[in-house]
């Protein structure tokens, strides 16, 4: 039975710099992706993880990306939600990976909205 | 869907919906037979008798943001054309078993595709959530139990999506691993696209 190996778990270990739970706070932001059925088929799985990759490689562990379900607006899928710390949240539409690292640099990093991507906001 | 890790993903989606804090996702691939199958059972709320019967009816759902319900009769069509079928067993309040055969080798079956994605996407969002992933290649088996990683990346969060990332590396390479003793055969339409 293959699992992952002691040597995978230390590796992760070193690679993510050994941050701790402890000295993750509360999210400073949080992103949420839509994975309804409508979703997945449009690419949503994609989307999140590029989002992850994009977390990754800029090393921040103060950031959150979670799942959530359909909207009931299937036609522009893939969604994805933004919420920062201190303002509310943006809705983005039609999510491809090229969009969502867009999204990521300009929006969750440095708080100015991508507007032409924008579904809504409340 | 273009990947069978997709439809797992929509089916898991169903069944957290459904209230699960547990999944058990399972993929058995067998040359003897010439079976791919999976299975999704969760500890949610259940399906009424009802909805169970008319599971491949996307006009009976359980949903309210919209009247369709496609995930399970997408499935069904899916197995359905490939030699195979689906079946659901589950009672209220008991939780559900989602199960889904192909045969192997059929020329309309979608590729397994990036299963390693599919858990990333579960394990980060849904961090209060377990899984135990088990997939079987005739002798050869994979197991992804998210309750023994939490303990074992001691004080390593899987909230964190930098560490998501990374364990998705490993499962990745564990995988592909596992693939390379049963390939899948090539299976690309004319023009390279496979069906949804």
């Amino acid at each position: 039975m293959a699992k992952l190996t002691f040597e995978d778990l230390k590796q992760i270990k070193e690679k993510t710099g050994g941050a701790m739970a402890l000295r993750l706070g509360r999210p400073r932001a949080t992103v949420t992706v839509h994975l309804g059925t409508c979703g997945i088929a449009a690419g949503a799985r994609e989307v999140m993880n590029a989002l992850m990759a994009e977390i990754a490689d800029s090393n921040r562990h103060d950031i959150r990306a979670l799942a959530a379900g359909c909207m009931g607006q299937c036609a522009s899928e893939p969604h994805v939600t933004v919420e920062r710390e201190g303002s509310g949240p943006v809705t983005y539409r039609q999510m491809n990976p090229d969009k969502i690292r867009q999204v990521y640099r300009r929006h969750v990093v440095q708080g100015e909205v991508v507007s032409d991507f924008v579904l809504n906001k409340a | 869907m273009r990947e069978l890790s997709l439809h797992i993903l929509d089916i898991v989606e169903n069944g957290i919906k459904a209230g699960a804090d547990f999944l058990d996702i399972r993929v058995q691939e067998s040359s003897a037979d010439d079976r791919l199958i999976f299975s999704v059972e969760d500890n949610g709320s259940g399906m009424p008798a009802e909805k169970a019967r008319n599971i491949d009816d996307p006009f009976i759902t359980g949903r309210k943001t919209r009247r369709v319900g496609l995930g399970l009769s997408l499935l069904a069509s899916a197995a359905g054309r490939c030699d195979g079928g689906i079946t659901v067993e589950g009672r209220a309040g008991k939780g559900t078993r989602v199960r889904a055969s192909f045969r192997r080798s059929h020329i309309d079956r979608a590729p397994l595709g990036d299963m390693a994605a599919t858990l990333a996407v579960l394990i980060a969002g849904y961090p209060h959530i377990d899984f135990r992933y088990t997939h079987g290649v005739n002798e050869k088996e994979f197991v992804l139990d998210t309750r023994d990683l939490k303990s074992e990346l001691e004080g390593l969060s899987l909230s964190d999506p930098v560490v998501v990332h990374h364990v998705t590396e490993s499962i990745r390479r564990s995988l592909e691993g596992l693939a390379e003793t049963h390939p899948e055969p090539p299976m690309e339409g004319p023009d390279g696209q496979a069906d949804l």
